[in-house]
């Protein structure tokens, strides 16, 4: 068993806790002692933070919609249907035809890369996240 | 925030308004508790009887919206008792007159009739708030939620600079966060309107640096909000400039708008429009199932990086397992799509995209991954490697300079409750459900704590209706209908009804309204009138 100190998923509190793992699945979680917000203490959600990462649900594979439905795919054709399909709608209707939905759930490196990739790929401003909910 | 959470258990007099924080932030609540304790006194405005409601000294249950006429009515009582504070209001502050003269004109028992609480209530809160050292604003999405959105949070920051409540320790005003990096995603430049270090994209000189460190011009032209992107273009309700092109393709990364966003009608026609859909998400989210691409994305647990949370701390998060199945970070994701696209973002690391965000972004220039990882996170702003993090904000001078009051008037709700829709919608979250519950939905003990679309209402309104805990009932606005399991309580006031959108099976954002507040774009999530439709005793 292993512990990894990280910080929850859930709300803005930024609390420090303990992933556990075992055999590479994370088996629970607990609250960090020293932590200077959680101080030895998480909230329910907190404590569960580890309750859906095993799901059965869990997306594993891409996805392509091939005649109407949503079918398994390798990563190469994914990236490239979507690279193509974004590259067209630039051409065709100009850069701010594209809009980019980034999260308030990615790290802040992802969150810069998406602006970037808003921005200096695509060359348009249309980049916000779900900030107002 | 421009406190740090800890500094909450100091403060004399804590001002909650619009957060549930024993349920959405309750590590915070954790500090009110203990400020209590300590002989804090504690004012709570809600118009729903939160359990930190039922523990305030003076709760004050305004009618839904009307932040502004109550903080109006407050300001009015300190300018008449003299408990302003001259020397913060002359030394750093700007427009006092403006704002003097404004509420001159402010009548408090019009105050108390737009609001519904009492006048010498809203003088006894005024006059505790003001007379304190040490007093804390701490406000959530109650606040801003609405179609006057930035007034109500303009009103609380007229409140805190009119008695001088910032810039020390203890005392500020404190913006609860609802999601784990969302601050950090503002910080990112992850909005329309700035890049990374809220640097304005219209500044040329700000372009100019980006444009120098990434090697391409960047656009000048607005860019548009989650609203507009999701919202059919040019739609009435949401007030879009005509001319603003049509989104004919999106990316989306862990967001479910086809559940989170409001009046979803209007939503799915705007998806429906697309001629291309991605979206990057742990689960097959009510948005991804739509979609004609979808990348299994990487958890929390299975990547590194950087989260900040509200109290600007920007903490490491540190991979504990290998991604589940062919599942792959996002920023691997992008960097794939760029360079696909030509432009290729060669980084080896999250580390290195974080040095890459402390040489553009002056308040994460000390942010390196290293010091992170030895450290319980930084407060931004931190300048350098060898500066150290910032616990309050605004300590001799606010960003800006000076402080400017910024008067504002009252605006009632963009739909309020008439003889059709009898009753007021607030939508909010529970304490066992995050948002649309792709997480904690999947979590079974969450699941089996809160596994039903609740609808509060009080007892009185549920007696006159003929309705019992349990009843399901059909609820509908002017743009949709949606059922919901009937729960009785006082929490809510009559005529009020409040509920999540946390369940599929019951999205309350069909009945939401897309009005928004004109400068933050931001729904107005917490009023809109409904009627109960088919009702099925239980």
């Amino acid at each position: 068993m292993r512990d990894v100190l990280t910080v929850c998923c859930y709300c803005g509190c930024g609390c420090g806790l303990y992933l556990h793992v075992r055999d590479d699945r994370v088996v629970g979680s607990s609250p960090s002692r020293n932590h200077p917000v959680s101080r030895n203490n998480l909230c329910v959600r907190g404590w569960n933070a580890h309750g859906f990462i095993h799901d059965a649900g869990r997306l594993t594979e891409p996805l392509v919609r091939r005649n109407g439905r949503l079918r398994p795919a390798t990563w190469d054709e994914a990236l490239q249907i979507t690279a193509d399909a974004l590259a067209r709608v630039v051409h065709e209707h100009g850069p701010d035809a594209v809009g980019v939905v980034a999260s308030a759930k990615c790290t802040n490196e992802e969150n810069y890369l998406l602006q970037k990739f808003a921005r200096a790929v695509l060359g348009t401003n249309n980049i916000d996240h779900c900030a107002r909910l | 925030m421009t406190n740090s959470i800890n500094e909450i258990e100091q403060a004399q007099v804590i001002l909650v308004s619009g957060s549930n924080t024993t349920r959405t932030h309750p590590q915070v609540a954790r500090r009110f508790y203990r400020a209590v304790d300590r002989g804090a006194k504690l004012i709570v405005i809600d118009p729903r009887r939160t359990r930190l409601a039922r523990h305030a000294h003076i709760h004050l249950r305004i009618r839904p919206g009307t932040d502004i006429a109550l903080l109006n009515g407050m300001m009015r009582s300190i300018i008449d008792e003299n408990l302003i504070d001259d020397l913060f209001i002359q030394m750093r502050t700007e427009n006092y007159t403006t704002m003097r003269d404004m509420l001159f004109g402010i009548d408090l028992a019009q105050a108390a009739a737009i609001t519904g609480v009492p006048e010498k209530t809203i003088r006894r809160a005024a006059r505790i708030y003001a007379q304190a050292q040490r007093s804390v604003i701490c406000y959530c999405l109650g606040v801003t939620q609405h179609i006057a959105g930035t007034g109500n949070v303009q009103s609380y920051a007229n409140l805190a600079m009119l008695t001088g409540h910032v810039e020390q320790e203890f005392t500020g005003v404190d913006p609860l966060r609802g999601q784990n990096n969302v601050q950090g995603a503002c910080d990112m430049g992850a909005l329309p309107g700035v890049l990374p270090g809220y640097q304005s994209v219209f500044d040329d000189a700000v372009r100019e640096k980006f444009a120098r460190v990434w090697g391409v011009e960047l656009p000048a032209t607005p860019g548009l909000t989650l609203l507009d992107m999701t919202h059919e273009a040019g739609g009435g309700a949401t007030g879009l400039p005509q001319a603003a092109p049509a989104i004919r393709a999106l990316y989306v990364t862990g967001e479910n708008p086809l559940l989170s966003e409001p009046s979803l009608n209007g939503v799915k026609k705007a998806f429906h429009q697309y001629d291309f859909l991605v979206v990057s998400d742990i689960f097959l989210s009510e948005t991804a199932r739509v979609a004609d691409v979808v990348f299994p994305a990487a958890s929390f647990a299975e990547k590194t990086g950087t989260i900040t949370s509200s109290e600007r701390r920007v903490q490491l998060m540190r991979k504990a397992i290998e991604p589940v199945g062919d599942s792959r970070p996002d920023d691997w994701i992008v960097m794939e799509l760029a360079r696909r696209m030509g432009h290729a973002m060669d980084y080896t690391s999250p580390a290195e995209v974080m040095e890459e965000i402390c040489m553009v972004t002056p308040i994460y220039g000390g942010m390196y991954h290293d010091r992170l990882d030895r450290e319980w996170g930084v407060q931004w702003p931190c300048g350098g490697r060898n500066m150290e993090g910032t616990q309050y904000l605004h300590k001799y001078s606010f960003a800006r300079g000076r402080g400017r009051f910024e008067p504002a008037a009252h605006v009632e709700p963009a739909e309020v409750p008439d003889s059709d829709y009898p009753f007021a919608l607030i939508t909010g979250r529970f304490y066992f459900q995050y948002h649309t519950g792709t997480m904690t939905r999947r979590t079974p003990i969450l699941e089996r704590e809160s596994g039903q679309p609740l609808l509060e209402m009080h007892p009185d309104d549920g007696r006159r209706l003929g309705l019992r805990p349990g009843s399901v009932v059909t609820v509908a606005s002017r743009r949709g209908r949606s059922r919901f399991v009937v729960e009785l309580t006082d929490r809510v006031a009559p005529g009020n009804l409040f509920t999540s959108f946390h369940f599929a099976e019951a999205p309350v954002n069909e009945l939401t309204i897309d009005a928004s507040d004109p400068v933050a774009r931001c729904p107005e999530y917490k009023v809109c009138a409904v009627r109960l439709e088919e009702v099925e005793p239980c």
